[in-house]
């Protein structure tokens, strides 16, 4: 999996550009919640950036993804709009949302992202229920659906992989298994062997892979992408990572010592990623421009988030519900 | 014109549904077999097992997957079995069906038809028989429907499959036999309209689901004894709920009793009680009332479940009061 003497460096750059813009994006937004530009929660995906590169990143634009409460990286990878991201993570008009859900539901369904979610495990069963949708529709999509390891000790997990297996639906399910449960390490709450033994407990092939290496995340989920469309089953990918910063971005994450983070930043996705591409011969002047670029790109969307009008307060009254009763009987 | 139960009625509406759109589709526990209640009886063999879904005991399941299949180009119907399991779904139908729409700024809509069984029905005690639809009507993003004849269950079953936006739809289980005219070329549904059951000049008295049969009843005696002639409204949507209708009738009845089978404190009575004081102060001619449930869990024995119940001696009194 690992050749690197051999490694498609057209392919991989561009898995690079990705992380670095999702990596950009975060720190932008966490800059933006210094400011007081962003007014709600947000949970930075930094040190977890390669899964969500590796694998919405290949998804078809008409495929679906289901994201969670740490969802900026798929989003951003299924093909979302940068700049309407962070309008959205600011309240601002032209927000994905328009400034109605913010960061914990950040939604594009025009490239197939049906949400975060505010509710651990939740997007289990929608993602599940969008491919029994594909099922009776007939064509060839498939679902991913991302969740953390904190989401598996949550009934939904259960019920929807259970329904995806019984009902053979093109779900990839994949754990994103980042050590934490919220501010708890989910290992202390968490029986049994792990992710994959739940998934292969209902008999959905599953591969349990290092997510901070994008090579192993990138030909791993081809692969389980591929068996999803042609086989239509479900699959499990369990990618172990790790959350380099708090569980928001105001949780100094002070329930675990600096040393262990000190040492997970040298597992960096990002830096191992571009240890790969040096020594395939990408040279400084490549990383340099790529750098720059995304850096530009971030810059001038924080510059036009941050300018962007407050919806009018008007909108707080649409998007409810078509029926009203009659004025006169 | 046909003579059908409330079942059948629900039945045919669904499959009069499915034939017009095969985007409409069925999902729940024991639907191959006809659901709990026959309300789906036949529908498998003519729609096949991909349309009408016998899924297993997940209710998280069954309502989240309908979510996902509604924001996915299907109008799926949602069988809850029993209203009291719904409550094993409620971050998926009230964090999720209720929002998506507004939370995701319009992009989406969830065109969902949540089908529970409600009601007190043959000792069926505390988690088998509640009336919870209180609940969701304070809930922003759902629309709340309740037949209570077989006509109206098939027109509004109708409806809500054709609602854009999530439908709580409660069928009371002691309807389900109740036999009667569906006709045939009924004009469709309007969401949010009441219907008014027996027109009346004395009492307004505003009901929902089977209660409804227990007031017309009660207003036929009101009459023979002479006590009163009552107005029924069969409020059929309680959210959005027909005020115009309900306000225009006790402007000129002056006097206005709610009455349903749930739990009376904060039951949509409450609702009703609320806006036609506020709005009819002057025009009333005794305080609003409501009668319904003691706030108690249903007991199982007859004797404990009658106790609870909304007898004719207790509507009996309740039209006297209203009129003395």
């Amino acid at each position: 999996m690992n050749n690197r003497g051999n490694l498609d460096q057209h392919r991989f750059l561009a898995f690079h550009r990705e992380m670095l813009r999702i990596r950009a994006l975060e720190e932008a937004a966490l800059e933006g919640l210094r400011q007081g530009l962003v007014l709600g929660a947000i949970h930075p995906s930094i040190g977890q950036e390669a899964i969500a590169a590796g694998v919405a990143g290949q998804l078809r634009r008409d495929d679906i993804l289901l994201s969670t409460h740490r969802g900026h990286g798929h989003t951003l990878a299924k093909g979302a709009d940068p700049e309407a991201m962070m309008r959205e993570l600011f309240g601002r008009q032209g927000g994905n949302c328009g400034g109605k859900g913010g960061s914990m539901h950040i939604a594009d369904f025009s490239v197939g992202m049906l949400g975060a979610n505010g509710v651990v495990g939740a997007n289990i069963v929608i993602a599940t229920g969008a491919a029994h949708a594909i099922r009776l529709h007939g064509d060839d999509r498939i679902v991913a659906c991302f969740f953390g390891d904190g989401a598996i000790n949550r009934g939904p997990f259960l019920e929807g992989l259970n329904w995806a297996a019984v009902f053979d639906l093109p779900v990839l399910f994949v754990c994103e298994d980042n050590g934490f449960a919220a501010t708890t390490r989910s290992a202390d709450l968490s029986a049994g062997p792990g992710p994959a033994a739940r998934a292969a407990s209902f008999g959905i092939a599953a591969e349990s892979i290092d997510g901070n290496d994008i090579t192993a995340v990138a030909e791993t989920a081809e692969a389980l992408i591929d068996q999803v469309r042609r086989q239509r089953r479900p699959a499990f990918l369990h990618a172990r990572t790790y959350r380099l910063t708090g569980h928001t971005g105001a949780d100094p994450a002070s329930y675990r010592p600096a040393s262990e983070v000190e040492q997970a930043w040298e597992n960096d996705p990002i830096a191992r990623s571009r240890a790969l591409l040096s020594a395939a011969g990408t040279d400084e002047e490549t990383f340099n421009a790529m750098t720059q670029a995304v850096a530009n790109e971030m810059k001038q969307i924080f510059e036009a988030a941050r300018d962007a009008p407050w919806p009018d307060p008007a909108e707080g009254l649409t998007d409810v519900l078509d029926a009203q009763a009659p004025e006169v009987a | 014109m046909a003579e059908m139960t409330y079942a059948a009625a629900g039945a045919a509406a669904l499959a009069e549904m499915m034939d017009a759109d095969r985007t409409v589709w069925a999902l729940g526990e024991d639907l191959g077999r006809g659901g709990v209640f026959g309300q789906y009886a036949g529908l498998e063999d003519r729609f096949g097992a991909e349309r009408i879904v016998s899924t297993p005991i997940s209710e998280a399941a069954i309502m989240g997957i309908g979510v996902g299949a509604a924001m996915t180009g299907t109008r799926p119907v949602v069988e809850m079995r029993f209203a009291d399991f719904a409550l094993c779904a409620t971050d998926e139908l009230i964090n999720q069906a209720a929002k998506a729409r507004f939370m995701f700024g319009g992009q989406t809509r969830v065109p969902l038809t949540v089908r529970m069984p409600v009601g007190m029905w043959r000792s069926s005690a505390a988690q088998h028989s509640q009336s919870l639809e209180a609940l969701y009507t304070h809930i922003p993003g759902l629309v709340v429907m309740m037949p209570a004849t077989p006509a109206d269950n098939h027109a509004m079953l109708k409806a809500a499959i054709r609602s854009d936006d999530p439908v709580v739809y409660l069928e009371h289980k002691n309807l389900w036999p109740l036999s009667g005219e569906v006709p045939d070329d009924a004009a469709p549904y309007r969401i949010g309209t009441a219907g008014v059951a027996r027109h009346g000049s004395d009492l307004t008295i505003v009901t929902w689901s089977a209660t409804l049969h227990d007031i017309l009843s009660a207003a036929e005696r009101a009459a023979g004894a002479g006590v009163a002639d009552i107005e029924v409204l069969d409020l059929r949507t309680l959210w959005p709920w027909d005020k115009a209708r309900v306000l225009q009738s006790v402007r000129r009845t002056g006097r206005l009793l709610i009455a349903h089978e749930a739990v009376v404190v904060g039951g949509f009575g409450a609702e009703v009680a609320a806006t036609v004081a506020e709005e009819l102060h002057s025009d009333l001619k005794a305080p609003v009332r409501r009668i319904g449930a003691p706030k108690l869990p249903i007991g199982y024995a007859p004797t404990l479940e009658n106790e609870i119940k909304l007898g004719p001696d207790r509507l009996d009194a309740a039209i006297a009061r209203m009129m003395s």
